[in-house]
């Protein structure tokens, strides 16, 4: 757990940053810091491994004041992943990978071959581990970056844009693949990023900045959504925030008529529509099916892909406003 | 005027002490001394000026000071307070030297990626670690340029060494103009520029084994 106790950060000249922070960062889980550009999400994040130093108030990893730690040691102990990566372009992928463990004493060899292994996790082959950074591409040179964040295997990862120099599309697959490391390691996560949805999509808990560097909101996403605390988180989450909620609500509980009036094949799926959907889906999944579908009609099939219920605009509909009363 | 000098085997019989050969390692020597010492000097303080910002005007003026510098006139004024020998040559070569060593090695520093560094620090290196392994490896390209400039401007000037009696391939230059031997003229030219270029691909070697290739093309 990463606690801030009412930290304060003004900077020589005269502006804060961080303006009386509390918050607590889970263990285990991703924190996921967001606001408007200068509203302190750096500084805040940059206080926990000692890169700045708070002007007043103390930050704990799991009850111990990092300002007593020793400063080299603790960082070692931290993944970090900086803005635009920060790869060393005079090293190999490779050697730019191992190197806490080799700060941490490890020989170079062992170093590297665990290396190799991390490169693959993070979905690069071996091909790349000769290369230098300038030799990479932006998402490629993302993913070295969070590889050699994680090579020491910090219980604490930092990490500010991790995905933000990237296209769209590749900056959703990072992070599927991102969500789906965290599920296997667990790490204690505290992300930057400027982007709520991003914030929305990867975090456990959202920390929501105004700027001037006050914490707005402290919350899961689901409640992020429902109820924004103010005025301008409401603005900032934005104004689709109503749809996007719906991607917290399972399918599950909504009611279905029976299957008629559409073309099935001999084991009961659906021939020729677009869209269905399983219990496992989200409301929001559903949602969209029906806008899509030209029939305004989605299809609920089984495990075996077989259709077992109908939904139309109507149920739809009827089903959120039951929900709301 | 002719090559015959420069042709002529007995002038690089290295028994011979007056000898090409002999000449050219003379003249090697002066410049590789006036090399070490000024690196000495200028290293430490281009990088230091450039690590901490501090005092950046003089690795800023150095370099203009030092480019309007008479090494001839210097090493004159050197023998008048010293007297002959090669104290005063390597005095001279020396502060010739120290300018574009002092400010590439400010430039490089200057030039760093800021952004790596912070990632490096970020990561748990000591000052001296950074460094070490992140700073000076990224530097080394602009700090090497300034070295073979420095050199290349040594071996052409190491000739004043003949002007205070010393030897190095100046004594082809001199003793050929006191005897009115043109050839010997010529041959002295020639060689001092055959071995800037010569020193010159060793260093581009050098360079190339020692700077990492991700900085290539950078
Ligand atoms: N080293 C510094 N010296 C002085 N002021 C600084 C320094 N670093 C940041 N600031 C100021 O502190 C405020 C917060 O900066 P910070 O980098 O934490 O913002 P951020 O939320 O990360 O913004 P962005 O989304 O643009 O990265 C800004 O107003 C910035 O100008
Ligand atoms: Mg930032």
């Amino acid at each position: 757990m990463i606690t801030f106790e009412d930290v304060v950060k003004v900077y020589p000249g005269g502006t804060t940053a961080v303006d009386h922070l509390n918050l607590e960062l889970p263990t285990g889980k991703i924190t996921v810091l967001v606001g408007p550009s200068g509203c302190g999400k750096t500084t805040s994040l940059r206080m926990i491994n000692r890169m700045v130093t708070p002007t007043s108030g103390r930050i704990l990893v799991d009850g111990a004041d990092v300002s007593q730690q020793n400063e080299a040691r603790l960082r070692r102990s931290i993944g970090y992943v900086i803005q635009h990566a920060g790869l060393f372009p005079h090293r190999t992928v490779l050697d730019n990978v191992a190197t806490v463990p080799v700060l941490l004493g490890q020989t170079r060899r062992a170093a590297r071959e665990a290396a190799l292994g991390l490169l693959e996790r993070v979905g690069l082959s071996a091909e790349f581990a000769k290369r230098y950074p300038a030799q990479l591409s932006g998402g490629q040179q993302q993913r070295v970056g969070v590889a050699r964040a994680l090579a020491a295997d910090p219980p604490i990862m930092l990490m500010d844009e991790p995905f933000s120099a990237v296209d769209p599309v590749v900056r959703a697959q990072l992070q599927a693949e991102f969500l789906r490391l965290q599920q296997d390691l667990g790490k204690t996560i505290a992300m930057v990023t400027h982007d709520i949805d991003e914030a929305i999509k990867l975090g456990d808990h959202v920390a929501v900045f105004r700027t001037g560097g006050r914490l707005a909101q402290f919350a899961t996403p689901r409640e992020l959504l429902a109820e924004p605390a103010d005025d301008f988180v409401a603005s900032f989450v934005g104004r689709d925030r109503g749809l996007r909620s719906l991607s917290f609500d399972s399918a599950a509980e909504l009611p279905v008529r029976p299957v008629d009036g559409i073309d099935l094949d001999d084991s009961g799926r659906p021939l020729g529509l677009p869209g269905v959907f399983t219990k496992d889906d989200s409301l929001r999944v559903v949602t969209d099916l029906v806008i899509s579908s030209p029939g305004g009609i989605a299809v609920r099939v089984g495990p075996d892909g077989a259709a077992d219920g109908l939904v139309s605009h109507h149920d739809l509909a009827d089903y959120l406003a039951s929900r709301r009363s | 005027m002719n090559f015959s000098y420069l042709t002529d085997p007995a002038h690089w019989d290295p028994s011979n002490p007056g000898s090409i050969p002999n000449l050219i390692l003379s003249h090697l020597g002066y410049t590789a001394l006036a090399l070490l010492i000024g690196a000495v000097i200028a290293l430490p303080v281009g990088l230091y000026i450039g690590h901490t910002g501090k005092g950046s005007f003089i690795a800023i003026n150095a370099g203009n000071a030092g480019r309007s510098l008479p090494t001839l006139g210097l090493l004159m004024l050197m023998v008048t307070l010293l007297g002959l020998g090669l104290l005063p040559v390597l005095i001279a070569l020396t502060v010739l030297v120290i300018p574009p060593i002092l400010t590439s090695a400010y430039a490089g520093m200057r030039n760093l990626d800021h952004r790596v560094v912070d990632a490096a620090r970020g990561m748990g290196m000591r000052p001296w670690q950074v460094l070490s392994r992140v700073e000076l490896p990224m530097a080394l390209p602009i700090m090497l340029s300034g070295f073979r400039n420095a050199a290349l401007q040594v071996v052409a000037t190491a000739t004043v060494a003949a002007a205070v009696g010393l030897g190095g391939l100046g004594r082809l230059l001199i003793d050929g103009l006191a005897v009115n031997d043109y050839s010997r003229v010529l041959a002295g030219a020639i060689v001092v520029a055959a071995l800037a270029v010569l020193v010159d691909l060793f260093l581009a070697l050098i360079q190339r084994l020692i700077v990492s290739p991700g900085l290539k093309g950078s």
